[in-house]
């Protein structure tokens, strides 16, 4: 646990990290008069947990967007290991080692199992349209392929579905092999968009595991979850939006006692006796906002 | 006249292995590629027929040789593709549709205009290009076929040599479609979002499929005026694409053989039911208050479409398609 790299970090929006992997400044997205969007200054530390969270229509999905080149903000500027990625398409940032997935899942339907998980891998000649022709030169590597896409899958309780077509699956097994076909990209940057949605409470005890197994050999990974007790355990460090804004951050004991995130939840409620782990229970098992 | 099915049947056959039959297969294998397995909806693909013929037809009547005219034919469908493909970077993929049915069309009216006569000889078209290519017939004068099913010596040339460029295709996109390359095409169909996600360029396998679609199109076309040696606008309407995607549709979008299986049932039936309704006509079996001769032509296409809309409702994965993939409802 890389807590520690925090020791000096305090917990105000917008504090700068000690080695940060994602930069982001003065990003914001309007959609007409709505300020879906607005980023002052964000900082990812880079190997650790993050957490995103925040009421219904906070913006965290919008900023998900905007980051990975899937929408274009009305300003700002961000970078990803020091590479700019202003105006880059999605294609482009996912090849730099930033990866997302999708709150309604984008598992593809009439695709095996496998084939989802090839579809992730990187560097196949195979995937060119001359090479396409030349089968001896991708068939190896595509054998390679298949071998890392067993590993992941049998980790995700995937392998004895690997031959079915990937809409037989349920929406919590879409959720699962979304984010193993994630990984075939061999990201740098995970950012998952309530990845744990719909999947049983075993099956999120193991992910969690996995999830500090990846942050464990180095990759960072931002994720946004509803569910409290998920974000309680597993994050170094919380990112809280509401309206657009980003309004507070810190280790999970701060967030959690920071007014303005009560605030934040409360606000939304209109004074109901809501708190935020009201928030977690009414999400719970709702699989997208669709 | 008597009624005689043979002889229907035999009309059938001819029309289903005919010269027909090979330009709407070629088409067919060109609009897979991209509706098919890319989910592109070209409803300009008759443009590319147009630019391979009029561009094989043009070169030759400017003095050029056929090959020449061939290679500029397809050259110029794939720059066709790659034009139609330029939407696509910002649009939705029905707007590709409205573009490139106008697209087609414009390139007809402009055959037909007056300002460009002096190339393509308006409405009157251009005729006897190809005399190269019928100069190399290796077939001597005479009657060739199987039993009644028969073709003469030319028309058995450009049979053979059709159904050869059919199955070059058919090998090609056969190649491409089972190699990862395929794969990515089948993701983009499905969800472009899931394979950028993944790092997949979607414009530029969006604007290869159009190319590579375009090209087999152009191909097509070729044929069509090498066989005929014949262009003229009116031969490159707008139905011709429309037909073709019922022939893609047929034999299953998506399966290499699919577009070829499609054009010789869709031909079969085409002609097997005008033959069996002519005859019955003659023979008087159907009054003439129900039907004349003169409305067989006009009845039959009736029946075809109702036989296609039987098929989709009863089999919508076409002939060759995979039931299981259709049952999954992509949202
Ligand atoms: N394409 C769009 N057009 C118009 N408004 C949009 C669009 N996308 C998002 N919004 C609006 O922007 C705001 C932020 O939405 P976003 O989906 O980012 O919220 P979220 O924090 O992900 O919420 P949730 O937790 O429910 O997923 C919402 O008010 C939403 O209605
Ligand atoms: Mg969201």
């Amino acid at each position: 646990m890389p807590a520690d790299v925090f020791a000096d970090v305090q917990p105000v929006p917008g504090v700068a990290k000690p080695d940060p992997v994602l930069v982001v400044d003065g990003v914001n997205r309007h959609f007409g008069g709505l300020v879906a969007v607005d980023i002052d200054h964000l900082e990812v530390q880079r190997g650790t947990i993050t957490g995103l969270i925040g009421p219904n229509g906070a913006g965290k999905t919008t900023l998900f967007n905007l980051l990975t080149g899937f929408d274009t903000p009305n300003g700002g500027t961000w970078s990803f290991s020091g590479n700019d990625l202003v105006g880059l398409p999605a294609y482009r940032v996912a090849r730099l080692g930033m990866v997302r997935t999708f709150q309604l899942t984008k598992a593809l339907m009439k695709l095996t199992v496998m084939d989802n998980m090839k579809l992730g891998a990187t560097g196949q000649s195979g995937e060119k349209v001359f090479g396409a022709l030349l089968p001896w030169r991708w068939r190896e590597k595509e054998k390679e392929i298949e071998a890392r896409a067993e590993v992941l899958l049998e980790r995700f309780t995937l392998a004895h579905m690997r031959d079915e077509l990937a809409g037989t699956l349920s929406g919590g097994q879409r959720k699962l092999l979304e984010l193993a076909r994630a990984l075939m990209v061999e990201p740098t940057l995970i950012m998952l968009d309530e990845p744990m949605a719909g999947v049983n409470p075993a099956l999120t005890e193991s992910l969690l595991v996995h999830i500090k197994a990846l942050r464990d050999e180095g990759m960072s990974v931002v994720f946004i979850e509803h569910d409290m007790d998920v974000i309680m355990d597993i994050s170094d460090w919380i990112l809280v939006m509401a309206e657009g804004k980003l309004i507070a951050e810190g280790g999970p004991a701060d967030v959690a006692a920071n007014p303005a995130v009560i605030d934040a939840y409360l606000g939304e409620h209109h004074g109901e006796a809501a708190t935020p782990e009201n928030e977690v229970v009414e999400s719970e098992g709702e699989d997208g906002d669709g | 006249m008597d009624f005689d099915i043979v002889r229907s049947f035999v009309d059938a056959m001819r029309s289903a292995f005919g010269t027909s039959a090979v330009l709407f297969a070629l088409a067919g294998v060109g609009l897979n590629v991209m509706f098919g397995y890319t989910g592109l909806l070209n409803f300009g693909h008759v443009g590319s027929l147009l630019v391979g013929g009029y561009g094989t037809a043009i070169t030759v009547n400017l003095g050029g040789p056929l090959w020449l005219g061939i290679l500029i034919g397809i050259t110029a469908a794939v720059l066709l593709g790659l034009l139609y493909g330029l939407p696509t970077v910002r649009l939705r993929e029905d707007y590709l549709a409205i573009v490139t049915i106008a697209a087609a069309e414009i390139l007809r009216l402009l055959t037909r205009s007056s300002a460009l006569e002096p190339l393509t000889q308006g409405v009157f078209g251009i005729q006897k290009f190809a005399d190269n290519f019928y100069d190399l017939n290796p077939f001597p004068r005479g009657s060739y076929g199987v039993w009644r099913i028969t073709w003469d010596a030319n028309t058995l040339w450009a049979i053979v040599v059709g159904w050869l460029l059919v199955a070059l295709c058919v090998w090609l996109v056969w190649m491409l479609t089972r190699a990862p390359w395929g794969r990515v095409l089948k993701a983009i169909r499905e969800d472009e979002d899931a394979a950028r996600s993944l790092g997949k360029n979607v414009f530029g396998y969006k604007l290869q499929s159009l190319a590579i679609g375009g090209a087999i199109g152009a191909l097509a076309g070729v044929f069509f005026a090498v066989q005929s040696q014949s262009v003229n606008p009116d031969s490159f309407q707008p139905i011709f694409t429309f037909l073709a995607y019922a022939v893609v549709i047929l034999g299953g979008p998506g399966r290499a053989l699919g577009p070829v299986v499609g054009s010789i049932l869709f031909w079969f039936l085409l002609s097997f039911t005008e033959a069996v309704l002519r005859q019955a006509v003659s023979a008087g079996f159907i009054p003439d208050w129900l039907l004349t001769a003169q409305e067989v032509a006009a009845v039959r296409w009736i029946l075809v479409g109702l036989g296609l809309m039987l098929l989709i409702t009863f089999r919508p994965q076409g002939l060759l398609g995979s039931r299981e993939e259709t049952l999954i409802d992509a949202r």
